[in-house]
């Protein structure tokens, strides 16, 4: 298996903070929005953007749910591996909130279309907006785009992406995998 | 990964220690979903479970069909005081005829001891035996384990004793089995007539005054006295019954520790249980129903996993 670099430390912080400038400039002072991020990939991101948002960009009282999505599947019962759930805490109400769905990779869509389901189990949102560090183009099964991207990728499905976080691999870092 | 070790859920006996423990995550996550504002997830939407209950039962029967529900399961409730069972059809008819509605589980109470057990032999669908005569209540013994989890924040180590009718309860026997493989230890308590002989085969201790196993235990799970199932007296008289065996707030503040009291209903108010303590915050009665729930649907969910289109 071969694998390349597509985003080093440095470049995640710069897309890090970019994105969070975005989400600023979209929802000032999030007093009506909520980040919500999807187990279990997801909440590394959703945090280092909250931690980003509060300490750098001085927002106050944000609020972050995580959501674990297993439950909505559609491909239950159809893998040869069962589906093993994580946790959800999501102790407020997204009743009429903006809520900004974030996860690590898009693929298919399929586990986005599993959260906006979710979702609903907590209220009906005002909006929902999704929030990617990375977008693989060409690959989409459903027809779900993100409003906020840190790289868009044109990868073959033979290839994989791999996101690292300093919290599971010590550092940060993105990479192409290829099944050689 | 994590897999059940077993195609159905006729006993605590056939399970492992992995099993319970996936049974306990499983429906920790179940917990948080029926405690949100829209208390369902669609998982099990193209599963139909009947629901087959030869005996009565208000508790269990509610509990799986709010926990079906909960899932998106399509469910069939079957009562047999209602079925051509009393026409002299046979269980694998009976059974037959409804798997061929097209049903993935059966959930069953039967009055006879391993009705789960041949069922499965003879049938090729998922079976969760929701009490057998005298034998085994896997689930009551999963939910009466995780309550006890919930409240001590561990099962190893603790000592739990079962007060009571034990020679006809099932939820003793898979209590028994499901605590000790959680390494708890068991006493049992109750009217010698009420004990089984050879309880002792088990690795239970049994005693028969009842200040001393509740001074002894952590947790004393309650049973009601099965007059229905009593073919001869087995004590003189419930007012001696209760004198000798029923726990009220005298006996419990007689101990130097707050133990937790459980019943797995229904209560017979003042026999086996005085309402005081029933309705006391020493009681997880009520914590018991709502973990059933929790504990069907990770049952249900876990097995539904193994179906295969």
């Amino acid at each position: 298996m071969s694998s390349k670099i597509l985003l080093n430390s440095k470049e995640i912080e710069i897309i890090l903070h970019r994105l969070a400038c975005q989400l600023i400039e979209n929802h000032n002072d999030f007093s009506n929005t909520v980040l919500i991020g999807l187990q279990p990939r997801g909440t590394f991101l959703a945090n280092r953007l909250k931690e980003i948002l509060t300490e750098q960009y001085h927002i106050q009282d944000l609020k972050l749910g995580l959501l674990d999505i297993t439950f909505y599947r559609d491909d239950f019962r159809r893998r040869d591996e069962p589906l093993e759930a994580t946790n959800t805490t999501i102790d407020f109400l997204i009743e009429d909130k903006n809520v900004i769905l974030i996860d690590d990779v898009l693929f298919s869509g399929r586990s986005i279309r599993a959260g906006l389901s979710a979702i609903q189990d907590f209220g009906r949102p005002k909006l929902v907006e999704l929030l990617v560090l990375i977008d693989r183009r060409f690959s989409r099964h459903l027809p779900i785009q993100p409003n906020y991207k840190g790289r868009q990728v044109d990868a073959i499905n033979q290839e994989r992406v791999k996101v690292c976080w300093k919290e599971t691999h010590n550092k940060d870092a993105v990479y192409i995998e290829h099944n050689t | 990964m994590k897999h059940l070790s077993v195609n159905h859920l006729l006993g605590i006996k056939y399970l492992n220690k992995n099993d319970i423990q996936l049974i306990f995550e499983t429906a920790d996550h179940f917990k948080e979903v029926i405690n949100r504002p829209i208390k369902k997830v669609p998982s099990l939407r193209d599963i139909t479970i009947a629901n087959l209950f030869f005996e009565n039962s208000t508790r269990t029967k509610l509990s799986f069909e709010i926990a079906e529900k909960r899932l998106s399961a399509d469910i069939l409730n079957f009562s047999a005081g209602q079925s051509s069972v009393k026409k002299g059809e046979t269980l694998i008819d009976t059974v037959n005829n409804i798997l061929s509605m097209k049903v993935d589980i059966i959930v069953m109470r039967h009055p006879n001891v391993g009705a789960g057990v041949f069922l499965s032999k003879h049938i090729d669908t998922k079976i969760i035996n929701a009490g057998d005569g005298t034998h085994e209540h896997p689930t009551q013994a999963l939910l009466d384990s995780y309550s006890i989890r919930e409240k001590l924040g561990t099962v190893k180590g603790k000592k739990v004793v079962i007060i009571g009718d034990i020679l006809h309860s099932r939820v003793a026997l898979s209590n028994i089995f499901a605590l000790q493989l959680q390494g708890a230890e068991v006493k049992v308590c109750g009217p010698t007539t009420l004990i089984p002989k050879h309880i002792a085969s088990l690795g239970v201790t049994v005693e028969t005054n009842l200040k001393k196993a509740l001074k002894w235990c952590d947790v004393a799970n309650v049973l009601r006295v099965q007059n229905e199932r009593m073919d001869v007296n087995y004590f003189p008289s419930t007012r001696e019954y209760t004198q000798l065996f029923g726990i009220n707030q005298q006996v419990l503040d007689s101990l130097d520790k707050e133990i937790v009291i459980m019943h797995p209903g229904p209560i017979n108010r003042g026999v086996e249980i005085t309402s005081d303590v029933a309705d006391s915050n020493q009681s997880i009665i009520l914590n018991q129903v709502e973990n059933g729930v929790a504990i069907r649907m990770a049952v249900i969910y876990l097995l539904a996993q193994q179906i295969k289109r």
